[in-house]
């Protein structure tokens, strides 16, 4: 085997470094046994105790696992249709139509679904205009993923069902839906850590009432990084990581069921 | 009347007419094929028959009624398709059983029949496994028990052996001509294989451009084709450009391009001046160093080449006026590869009796 330039190895670890390591430094400021993010003191889980004694925190991580599964559960129902509709009716608008919240700016969508809800709706900000713009972000990624699946699955299965006696709903059933199913599920954790993780969107369509773990995070960081901040982070990003890496996982087995 | 018939059914998309007019009627018990060459048609009517497609216009009925209104899950219409379309997320009896979980059948006749289809295949030692463990052959079975299983009262089979190798294919052939006749169910068959369909029909329909050529049986297409398609498309022909002379009960004489009088038979209908096409089996043209005093037609050439197959030689032989024909030589004779070499100077010839003159008007 050829040994790789030293400049192309340099270059990788750059990267690397520069990804992982801010990252790697909240996870262990978040064990040190001080109150200043400044030099290693020694070895601690108080910063979680502290955590799990947190009234506001933990009304801000129930709101957020709240929220999370209600908006993905739904964003799921209907990416999962936007998806087969994507598929089965080849409209060029559709897709158009259905990815455009995903590709627009956070910033913008949060601004205009304040508009909607506040000027249009009337609605008063809380729980229900959080879940409501969750959903909206969320259903383009589940069709996209859904719809992925699809196009590489063979048309006829889906024939062969309706030739040998199954009704549309039943096709959907015995058929259709378990060969999506990793698809659909992947498409759930991926609308779940989206959903856990959003900031910007949240910020503008929460009100006053309503607190998730990212907002009261940079509630928390307009005083000060305290440990406290590097504890939930460090959850935060485990719990991410594990339904990212239970998403692809999914993604690779749906592969190998589609043969 | 016929199990099933085609009535006038058309069907276009757009501006293109993908079947025209087409009609035809296949009997109870009948091994049918649909042939023709890619885009002739035959999937899409096919599809119709299934109910996955409707008719711009004509009607299709089955015993005698009209499936339009039909939708294809209520049709006792079974189709096995060219990538057999096995459910991957069942198991070989789950997917076979599939139609009769569909028809509500009771739990312990769902067994005993699902048991009977699987030994019909011989696929009982494999009913726990998925698809994906199965080899080509396997998964056809698969299909063809599900097709089955439900015993509808037709059954379409688009391309079933076409994802095949050849040596299987062979195999399979055999199977679903013995799986046919022993189940009694009709079977309609699209292929665009003229061997296929020559070797497992009971009638073939030959289709090009959305319509039917020449309904008959495989004998008849092969020995009596009605147009140069027809003749070119079944096997091998040597066609050769021939006007009627004259026409009697022994036989018509024709006027060939080139060669002169040629002997053919008579066929009852064509008169002086027809003109057409004289359709000649490679099989049928004999090729000696002496003519053969057997042959009413005889002809000398120089052999330009040849291909040895095994069981048989083709030879290409040119006639002294530029004229190629085809001739077939089988190698009857043990150790005996091949009789001629190119440059051998030939006669070639065929008896009065052979050939068939295919009229175009």
């Amino acid at each position: 085997m050829r040994r790789l330039p030293w400049w192309l190895i340099l270059a990788a670890a750059g990267t690397y470094a520069f990804l992982y390591v801010p990252l790697i430094v909240v996870v262990a400021y978040s064990f040190n046994n001080s109150r200043l993010n400044a030099e290693w003191v020694g070895f601690t889980l108080d910063w979680y105790r502290l955590l799990f004694q947190d009234e506001e925190m933990l009304r801000a991580a129930r709101n957020s696992l709240f929220i999370a599964l209600v908006s993905s559960g739904v964003a799921t129902v209907l990416g999962t249709m936007a998806g087969l509709a994507m598929h089965r009716w080849r409209f060029r608008w559709l897709p158009l139509l259905v990815v455009t919240p995903v590709a627009m700016p956070e910033i913008l969508l949060g601004v205009s679904l304040l508009v909607f809800f506040i000027q249009v709706l009337h609605l008063t900000l809380g729980m229900l205009s959080v879940v409501l713009a969750h959903i909206t972000f969320s259903i383009g990624f589940v069709a996209i993923v859904v719809r992925a699946r699809l196009a590489g699955m063979d048309e006829s299965v889906f024939e062969a069902a309706r030739d040998l006696g199954a009704s549309p709903w039943q096709t959907f059933r015995l058929v259709t839906l378990p060969l999506i199913l990793p698809a659909v599920v992947a498409g759930f954790l991926m609308a779940f850590t989206l959903s856990i993780d959003d900031f910007v969107i949240t910020f503008f369509t929460a009100g006053v009432g309503v607190s998730t773990l990212p907002l009261q995070i940079y509630s928390m960081i307009k005083i000060a990084v305290t440990p406290e901040v590097n504890a939930v982070s460090t959850l935060l990003m485990l719990l991410t990581l594990v339904l990212v890496l239970a998403a692809s996982r999914l993604d690779k087995g749906l592969m190998r069921a589609g043969r | 009347m016929s199990l099933l018939e085609i009535r006038d059914v058309t069907r276009r998309f757009g501006a293109f007419e993908a079947v025209k007019e087409v009609s035809f009627g296949v009997e109870g018990g009948e091994f049918f094929t649909l042939l023709g060459p890619s885009g002739c048609g035959k999937t899409t009517l096919l599809r119709m028959i299934a109910g996955f497609d409707l008719p711009n216009a004509g009607r299709i009925l089955l015993d005698g009624r009209d499936l339009a209104d039909t939708p294809a899950e209520l049709r006792p219409i079974h189709t096995v398709f060219q990538s057999f379309a096995l459910f991957p997320h069942l198991t070989v009896a789950e997917n076979v059983a599939f139609p009769l979980r569909m028809a509500r059948v009771p739990d312990d006749e769902l067994k005993r029949r699902l048991g009977e289809a699987l030994d019909m295949v011989h696929l009982a030692d494999l009913a726990d496994h998925y698809p994906h463990e199965l080899s080509g052959g396997q998964k056809q079975r698969v299909a063809l028990a599900r097709g089955l299983i439900n015993r509808p009262r037709l059954l379409l089979l688009d391309e079933p052996l076409g994802a095949l190798d050849l040596k299987l294919r062979e195999e399979m052939q055999l199977e679903l001509i013995k799986l046919q006749r022993e189940v009694g169910i009709t079977f309609i068959f699209v292929t665009h294989s003229q061997p296929e369909a020559l070797a497992l029909s009971h009638r073939i329909a030959v289709m090009r451009d959305g319509r039917v050529e020449q309904l008959d049986e495989p004998s008849r297409i092969y020995g009596f084709p009605v147009n140069r398609f027809v003749a070119d498309f079944i096997g091998n022909c040597n066609l050769l450009e021939a006007e009627v002379r004259a026409a009697d009960e022994g036989g018509l004489r024709l006027a060939v391009a080139g060669l002169g009088e040629v002997r053919a038979p008579p066929d009852g209908v064509s008169k002086q001046g027809d003109k057409g096409l004289l359709a000649l089996r490679p099989e049928q043209v004999g090729v000696a160093g002496e003519a053969d005093p057997a042959w009413g037609n005889r002809f000398p050439g120089t052999v330009e080449d040849f291909l040895y197959i095994g069981d048989v030689t083709t030879y290409q032989v040119r006639l002294d006026n530029g004229f190629r024909l085809q001739a077939l030589l089988p190698n009857a004779a043990a150790g005996r590869a091949r009789f001629f070499d190119p440059g051998d100077r030939v006669t070639v010839g065929w008896s009065g009796a052979a050939g068939h003159y295919v009229r175009e008007t």
